[in-house]
């Protein structure tokens, strides 16, 4: 008996002890790989990486700045394309759905969430870069927005459901048409959650190379209009961390810095808007 | 507000003989025939005419007969899921928002039949105030503007609109509590207040009828006596019809009531008669707290 309880007590203390450490890793990957990129690419982020272009092979120096400029323009076009069809639909699934429609497009849109990023990219080349003959900001965007297209359409459906049926009817009591009444009461009242999964989504395709490789493919230089490959963090990372000069990978790890800097700082700023401004919300 | 299920309220019409009634001469009547009378001496705004509703299968409510009068307040009263809520909201066919309902009868409005009407406008001339305050997430002053400018109104027009706020806000008797902070966010305001902005904001686009379910169920009872009290005001030139779970609500404020049960309607009278001397046994019974 006493041995039983001894055992059980052991047995508990163990199990206690294996959950409380997997926690620690998983919150430690974060600050183990920030720790090691500021370790590796640190030095390197200066003034000339945010500025200037990457120097030919074989000169040292020189930076990202079409890469960062690069990312930022593939980003506008992601948002441009995913963000209005994501929450078009999303609003048609919390608004108007029947039965059958709103099943099957929700279940599509979780299938899509779970594509390997690259098969998007293949997509992308097929159905952008085939038919002109030549790489481009555009497909690059495109293949960005397609994988922005579920995590807006479905996290907008979830802020729209949470909008009080009391505050719908109260539009439409006073005479508004289904449609003025979601644009006008039932969206506002969700705009800050939905603002902040298209954000949150945003930063989720910052960080996507695969999507990249073959519609926006990579440029040393800079790409003045949108029918041209271009720059991105991701890629040139990619490219410069296979590269076999001691100089690229350090340019490699100062990319990485910087990209995942920039995520960090989008989500910590929308998570902060998001809890600071939480409008009250009536039970 | 959720479909009400028909739960039936534990009274047994056959045993509770009650003791009060055999001293109650006037009790001894026959009941008014439900479908011709005319309870009060006024114009009419509204009629109810045969009405049946369903919820899919659930036959909610029993071929309805009712009048609203011009100016007045009626009140709907009856135990929990006897059908009063869903009765007033096919007045402006709110029924229509939940999927699986069926109407058959006839509700006029003016004489006119309000199925037939372009459903929008509709609800401009019949205004509505639920249960719980369900203000929109924006200031005090769109609130009561939202109405104007959707239906867009004349009083929307540049010029016209601060006016025409702040003449709903007071006959809402908001007006003196928010008139510096029009442009606070409607949730700054307490329950009370919130309820008041929406009665404000349906009286905004001057609608014929207002409907009010269960106004002051979610309120303390000083915020209570204050909307009883702009009712008053508000029906010297609005019919009111309003639902209530509270016996002395209906009494204080209603000119005419009716009591439902079971989906159908029991007994509608004035509101001073129905409540000394109740003709139906079964209204004697609820209003004497026997139950509901």
């Amino acid at each position: 008996m006493k041995l039983h309880m001894l055992w059980r007590k052991s047995i508990n203390v163990v199990m206690l002890s294996l959950t409380g450490l997997c926690a620690l890793i998983a919150v430690s990957v974060l600050f183990f790989i920030l720790g090691y990129l500021v370790y590796h690419g640190g030095k390197d982020v200066n003034w000339d990486f945010f500025t200037k272009l990457p120097k030919p092979v074989g000169e040292t120096g020189g930076g990202m700045a079409n890469a960062i400029v690069g990312s930022g323009k593939l980003l506008l076009l992601a948002a441009l394309f995913g963000i209005p069809v994501g929450l078009l639909g999303g609003i048609y699934l919390a608004e108007f759905g029947g039965q059958a429609v709103p099943f099957v497009v929700r279940y599509t849109a979780d299938l899509m969430n779970g594509v390997p990023s690259i098969v998007i990219g293949i997509f992308a080349y097929a159905m952008v870069v085939m038919p002109v003959h030549h790489f481009s900001t555009l497909a690059g965007g495109f293949a960005l927005g397609v994988m922005m297209i579920p995590i807006v359409l479905r996290s907008t459906e979830e802020f729209l459901l949470a909008v009080p049926t009391a505050m719908r009817e109260g539009a439409m009591a006073l005479g508004a048409s289904k449609w003025r009444t979601i644009s006008s009461v039932v969206v506002p009242a969700a705009s800050r959650g939905i603002m902040t999964a298209a954000l949150l989504a945003l930063a989720r395709v910052a960080g996507e190379t695969a999507p990249l490789l073959f519609t926006a493919f990579g440029n040393r230089f800079w790409s003045p209009g949108w029918s041209q490959p271009i720059a991105s963090l991701p890629v040139m990372i990619y490219t410069y961390a296979v590269g076999p000069y001691e100089d690229w990978h350090q340019q490699a790890w100062a990319a990485g810095l910087v990209l995942l800097g920039l995520v960090l700082v989008t989500n910590i700023i929308v998570r902060t808007l998001l809890s600071r401004g939480a409008s009250p919300q009536r039970s | 507000m959720m479909p009400q299920t028909s739960a039936k309220p534990a009274y047994n019409g056959e045993s509770s003989e009650s003791p009060v009634k055999g001293s109650m001469e006037t009790s001894l009547k026959p009941p008014v025939p439900s479908g011709s009378q005319t309870v009060l001496e006024a114009p009419l705004r509204m009629q109810v005419r045969n009405l049946d509703f369903y919820y899919g299968k659930l036959h909610a409510l029993h071929s309805i007969n009712l009048q609203v009068t011009a100016n007045r307040v009626t009140a709907l009263i009856g135990p929990s899921g006897c059908g009063k809520s869903t009765l007033i909201r096919t007045f402006n066919r709110m029924h229509e928002t939940v999927r699986g309902t069926r109407l058959v009868g006839e509700i006029l409005l003016d004489g006119e039949d309000i199925l037939a009407q372009d459903v929008t406008r509709l609800r401009r001339r019949i205004g509505m105030v639920f249960q719980r305050p369900n203000p929109f997430p924006k200031s005090i002053f769109e609130n009561v503007a939202y109405g104007l400018r959707i239906n867009g109104l004349p009083a929307a027009q540049r010029g016209h609109l601060s006016d025409a706020v702040e003449q709903s806000l007071r006959r809402a008797a908001l007006w003196d509590e928010v008139k510096d902070q029009l442009h606070k966010s409607a949730y700054a305001l307490s329950g009370g207040q919130q309820q008041r902005l929406c009665i404000a904001r349906a009286l905004a686009v001057d609608p014929e009828v207002l409907l009010l379910d269960e106004p002051c169920s979610a309120l303390d009872p000083v915020n209570t006596a204050k909307i009883e009290e702009l009712l008053f005001h508000v029906k010297q030139n609005c019919t009111l019809v309003i639902v209530t779970h509270n016996m002395q609500q209906a009494a204080r404020v209603s000119d005419a009531t009716a009591f439902l049960l079971n989906g159908e309607l029991i007994e509608f009278r004035p509101t001073p008669q129905l409540f000394t001397t109740p003709s139906d046994h079964r209204t004697e019974a609820y209003i004497t707290g026997r139950f509901g």
